[in-house]
């Protein structure tokens, strides 16, 4: 089974950022960067599927530079190889945009199977997996938490809500968007890394694959949320903010 | 280019809430712009469900009928709602950000050039939509710039539900889509529970909740003790139940259990939407993060800006030395 999984470099989560100068963005410069947390699972369980009945895992992305640092990383926990679009202005391209690039780049590979993660952790977007399917004409299901290959193609479960799942056959070639938890992820070993340097990496571009960039949908500005509630902040040292704390639920709170 | 839709999403013959919701959006865009509110509804049988809908406050309920729509896939409803958008031509076509949504109108609006606003939680003058960026810690406003339909998906809980007076019943039509049997690519099971749920957080009246700044499962002990003498059920955000240490009817978010407990005491949780929307009609929010731009304490009553690791511990002995 050949398997292109589509990962993202995202801010990482703990990360404190600033709003840039222009109020369009948060500025990059301060921030450590990190592989997308359901991207994470999307290539365990493709690390998986090649374990249990071979074939070939390929990471593809997307991004600027700084991006080689997570493709490293995939390619040390077991991915084969990987396939890079360069791209400085990810930002200015809607999520139709970023999927065209993407499957511009699927479309040279003939994959039996394409995953990517439900969900980005910075623009929260959820979509590009759908449109993927949709750009290339393959069957897909999201909010996938497990995968089982058969005789004509796949049996998935996803994840519905409120801790309902439901079973979906479909068949191959297919694109399956992947939820944290259905896997544990591995971390990537010292003989891992080290062979991750001889790994290929194919270095595209988003002018060579001529994909249109021009936006339907526009990001205009960012601003820090306002709050819902005015929170009543406990300060002093833990043993008073504990006391504090203890007064509130005895006297307001009345719950002991 | 003229009107908004509204598409109403059905779970086994039931017309969830935030279908409502997404009619009160659509009516809030409708208020820029002098279009008409129509309603949608997807189904093999939605005669009972059209009359229900248009006894609440819509231009006209268009039932999208076909007995291949009886059962949702995503390749039915996007080919059924692609005909009905190019028939319709609405300006805009507002959704409800469910799972089953996030499955079919990303493609739907890819389908037709366009692309999905997906998890609005506000609609300003332009219009402006505001997006929850970075897990609920920054906002992003987005505008539709392309020339055909806008499709817009909101968040669940964003937009309220006005009580309105009784209206005059509106215009049911029904709409007949070409749907060939081939074209479903996949095939869907029927729906079942996860592990059988032992722990009924709904009915929780006190209930302490750990989250990602536990940092490991041999620290969880500290917050057990603390449920412990509080006498609280233990909960846990997505994240400690995918590490798989704690069992995951015990996770609180949409994916997990909605719970409305009189206390919900969040420790180390950073409160992105996907577990803020489980928790957040508790009475008594109290959260206890380390991050004071955390996103829990917007929804906070009491919020503790400190290391879990020495604020716990004390608490759990100030809670026992209170109950003596």
């Amino acid at each position: 089974m050949k398997i292109i999984v589509a990962i993202k470099q995202v801010p990482d989560r703990d990360a404190q950022f600033r709003i840039d100068g222009a109020g369009k963005w948060i500025e990059e410069a301060d921030l450590q960067f990190a592989l997308n947390e359901s991207d994470a699972y999307a290539l365990e369980e493709a690390l998986q599927l090649k374990e249990k009945h071979g074939g070939e895992v390929v990471v593809l992305s997307t991004g600027p530079e700084r991006i080689g640092q997570t493709i490293r990383e995939a390619l040390a926990k077991g991915a084969d190889r990987a396939i890079n679009i360069a791209c400085d202005d990810l930002g200015a391209r809607d999520a139709l945009g970023v999927a065209r690039l993407l499957a511009a780049a699927v479309k040279q590979e003939s994959p039996d199977l394409l995953l990517t993660g439900l969900q980005s952790e910075d623009l929260g977007l959820g979509q590009t997996g759908v449109i993927l399917a949709e750009l290339l004409g393959l069957p897909h299901a999201s909010l996938i938490l497990h995968v089982e290959k058969t005789e004509t193609g796949l049996t998935v479960r996803r994840e519905l809500e409120e801790g309902w799942f439901q079973s979906i056959e479909l068949p191959t070639p297919a694109v399956l968007t992947i939820q944290s938890g259905g896997n544990k992820l591995r971390y990537a070993t010292l003989m891992g890394i080290k062979r991750a340097k001889t790994k290929e990496v194919r270095q595209l571009t988003a002018a060579e694959l001529g994909v249109d960039a021009t936006p339907v949908v526009v990001l205009e500005g960012v601003a820090l949320p306002q709050k819902q509630k005015s929170t009543q902040i406990l300060a002093g040292s833990p043993k008073e903010q504990a006391a504090a704390l203890v007064e509130k639920l005895k006297f307001e709170v009345r719950v002991l | 280019m003229s009107g908004i839709l509204v598409v109403i999403e059905q779970r086994e013959g039931r017309i969830s809430r935030i279908s409502w919701e997404a009619v009160a959006a659509a009516q809030r865009l409708a208020s820029q712009m002098s279009e008409p509110v129509n309603a949608v509804i997807l189904g093999a049988d939605t005669e009972a469900l059209a009359a229900e809908i248009a006894s609440r406050p819509a231009a006209r309920v268009i039932r999208v009928e076909h007995p291949l729509l009886g059962q949702y896939t995503a390749d039915g409803f996007t080919v059924a709602l692609q005909q009905l958008v190019q028939s319709e031509m609405p300006a805009y076509m507002v959704l409800p950000h469910t799972y089953q949504v996030r499955d079919y109108a990303p493609a739907l609006a890819a389908r037709l050039g366009e692309v999905l606003i997906s998890d609005v939680v506000a609609i300003g003058d332009g219009p402006v939509f505001t997006r929850q960026l970075m897990q609920g810690r920054l906002n992003g406003s987005y505008r539709h710039t392309g020339s055909g339909t806008c499709f817009v998906s909101v968040q669940a809980g964003a937009f309220r539900v006005e009580a309105s007076d009784a209206v005059a019943p509106a215009a049911v039509t029904t709409f007949t889509p070409t749907i060939e049997a081939a074209r479903i690519r996949t095939k869907p099971g029927q729906p079942f529970r996860g592990s059988s749920q032992t722990v009924d957080l709904g009915s929780a009246q006190l209930i302490v909740s750990v989250g990602r700044g536990i940092k490991e499962a041999d620290n969880l002990p500290l917050v057990q003790e603390l449920a412990t003498a509080l006498g609280a059920e233990l909960a846990a955000s997505r994240p400690i139940c995918d590490n798989g240490w704690l069992p995951m009817e015990r996770q609180v978010g949409s994916s997990g259990q909605t719970v409305a407990p009189k206390l919900y005491l969040a420790v180390g949780i950073s409160g992105a939407i996907q577990h803020l929307v489980g928790m957040k009609g508790s009475q008594c929010i109290v959260a206890i993060n380390k991050d004071p731009d955390a996103p829990i304490f917007e929804v906070a009553d009491y919020g503790i800006v400190g290391d879990l690791f020495e604020v716990v511990p004390a608490l759990t002995e100030a809670i026992k030395a209170a109950k003596q």
